[in-house]
């Protein structure tokens, strides 16, 4: 039972379909971990441990009549809880929603449970997916297993932190800035993002649309594969949902990278970055090139604007798909007699410090007489990058670097300066505003003995490069050890 | 022009974002918003004159794996106007804070 919760996914779903262990066997595992470890790292904001035994049961007889044997049959997942889940309060780590439940489960899930897998809790994450720390969260911060002074990243820190603590198998989050391959780095798991329009945004309370996407969050890239085909789908139910033929991102989990072009950019790699994160990229890097891979180092262009092109354009979306929190349909309604004072006062009471920052910034760069010096300027620079970043992929297959410029920082003194947070979502974003896809790979570990994640983004539709190389990186790196 | 947030701006930003901030927060706020408008107002370096505005990221790609054009380009995904899900409005209201007989109620909204 010990050992059961350190299997991936995977391999946990082996050992039942065979009938070596009992679905029940493998919830006990986790279950039984999240008694000794969630009092501390609170990962979760809610478990659902009745429904998941219930399931377990049917899933069993299904088991046991052959009728129920994918790669994911009864493993036990959990979700970020910005992800719709029928019956199963859906918070977004925000006073606002503290009530709220959906009457419908998101698309992805729906997937997930469709494949067999269980899910047992929803995780917590900073307020409206808005932060880099899961310190914004309404109902408390989450610790990094691997070191609890530490924050586990954000804004899906709860997900990055229940695979690292072994509190389940794997896990969703959400990436819209860099929102699960920041967490995974912090935490030491495989974080991917895929290519926006490949997983359905049904049943994900948006935060910025144009660049929202759901994310995995697994102990190995294998696992990412697998998860990562059980949920992509065109989905007519989201119109940005794009039909792909070439969602079999298993069949990449190649050990070969042998003639595979990677770009290492000069300007993601000088000062501001961390010695010993540095050191790590390069070492990887010096990994693939042993490997067959041609490392080459470039100028890539517009670096410096992405952060500033981000927040413009994330805050704007913000603004508006937050207008509908206003105490009407659902969520917090505070008490007032005239309608106009009911939606101020209830976002004013429903809301965090950093969603109102945003919402605020929002407003103001979308504002009439406004629009166009900022937002549509945003857009603009945003197509420049675009040309920069087509341009680096006619010569590269893939583009690497580090996922943060340093290690998790501590719990007590992250927050202090709202502008260092949002600078340290340099190397995340860009993947967010082309709609990339991208992964972070752990890498090693820093001085702190912190884990550091490795960066790469390949052009659109092509997460099955993303996957053979972080599966041979993965693997060198276990046979070098 | 570097725009500058004082409290009549900051006022309108309130009133368009429908919230309320405190005295402290106000001045919180105005610090933070400035430091970010001076960070944003970094884009002005950038020469953009004749560049279309890219909305969507994706919507202009025709995809490709290996070497065969695969997939469709993105397309309109209108459908047609028939009613797939019914009886949806007790699922709905359940999360309404106030209701009667299956409709939302909320403070007199004229007179």
């Amino acid at each position: 039972m010990e050992n059961l919760r350190k299997l991936s996914a995977v391999e946990v779903s082996r050992l039942i379909t065979k009938g070596e262990i009992k679905v029940i066997d493998a919830l006990d595992s986790v279950f039984q971990r999240i008694e000794e470890s969630e009092k501390e790292y609170h990962c979760y904001i809610t478990l659902t441990k009745e429904q998941a035994y219930e399931r377990a049961e049917l899933l069993q007889k299904q088991m046991d009549a052959g009728e129920m044997n994918g790669p994911l049959a009864g493993v036990p997942f959990a979700v970020k809880d910005n992800l719709c889940t029928r019956g199963i309060p859906t918070t977004c780590g925000s006073g606002m929603l503290v009530d709220f439940v959906p009457g419908y489960t998101c698309e992805a899930v729906r997937c997930l449970e469709q494949a067999g897998a269980i899910l047992i809790g929803k995780t917590n994450m900073d307020e409206f997916a808005m932060g880099s720390t899961t310190q914004t969260s309404y109902f408390g911060e989450t610790k990094n297993p691997i070191n609890p002074e530490h924050v586990p990243g954000g804004s899906s820190g709860g997900s990055a932190a229940a695979v690292a603590a072994e509190e389940c198998f794997f896990a969703l989050g959400t990436d819209t800035g860099g929102s699960v391959r920041q967490p995974a780095a912090f935490c030491g798991q495989v974080g991917l993002k895929p290519t926006y329009g490949t997983v359905s945004r049904y049943g994900l309370v948006a935060y910025a649309s144009s660049m929202d996407q759901i994310g995995t969050f697994t102990k190995n890239v294998t696992d990412a594969a697998y998860v990562l085909e059980a949920i992509a789908s065109r989905d007519p139910k989201d119109a940005t949902s794009i039909k792909r033929n070439d969602t079999d991102f298993t069949a990449a989990l190649v050990n070969d990278v042998w003639g595979m072009r990677i770009g290492i950019p000069k300007a993601y790699m000088q000062e501001g970055l961390e010695g010993d994160i540095r050191e790590a990229v390069l070492a990887a890097a010096s990994v693939l090139e042993q490997n067959g891979a041609v490392v080459e180092w470039f100028d890539l262009p517009m670096t410096e604007y992405a952060v500033p092109t981000y927040y413009t354009i994330a805050c704007a979306e913000a603004s508006s798909n937050l207008e509908r929190f206003d105490g009407v349909k659902y969520g917090y309604r505070a008490r007032e007699d005239k309608l106009h004072d009911m939606y101020r006062a209830s976002r004013t009471m429903g809301f965090g410090t950093e969603v109102k920052r945003r919402i605020m910034l929002g407003s103001f760069v979308l504002s009439s007489g406004l629009y166009e010096e900022y937002y549509l300027k945003a857009l603009k620079v945003k197509r420049l990058m675009k040309q920069a970043w087509k341009a680096a992929f006619s010569r590269y297959d893939v583009i690497l670097g580090p996922v943060t410029p340093a290690g998790a920082p501590k719990l007590s003194d992250s927050l202090k300066d709202p502008m260092q947070l949002y600078l340290s979502d340099v190397y995340t974003v860009t993947a967010n505003l082309l709609g990339l896809p991208a992964m972070s790979v752990p890498c090693g570990v820093d001085k702190c003995g912190l884990p550091i994640g490795l960066h790469m983004v390949a052009d659109l539709f092509q997460e099955k490069k993303l996957l053979r190389v972080s599966y041979t990186f993965c693997n060198q790196e276990r046979s070098l050890s | 022009m570097t725009h500058f947030i004082d409290d009549s701006t900051l006022e309108g930003i309130e009133l368009l974002s429908k919230l309320t901030l405190t005295v402290e927060e106000r001045v919180q706020a105005k610090k933070d918003m400035n430091r970010m408008l001076d960070y944003i107002d970094k884009l002005k370096e950038l020469d953009t004159e004749g560049v279309e505005p890219l909305v969507h990221a994706v919507l202009e790609e025709k995809y490709r794996t290996g070497n065969e054009q695969n997939g469709e380009a993105f397309q309109n995904v209108f459908r047609e106007d028939i009613v797939s899900e019914e009886n949806f409005r007790d699922n709905l209201m359940q999360n309404a804070p106030e209701s009667h007989e299956g409709m939302l109620m909320v403070p007199r909204t004229v007179g």
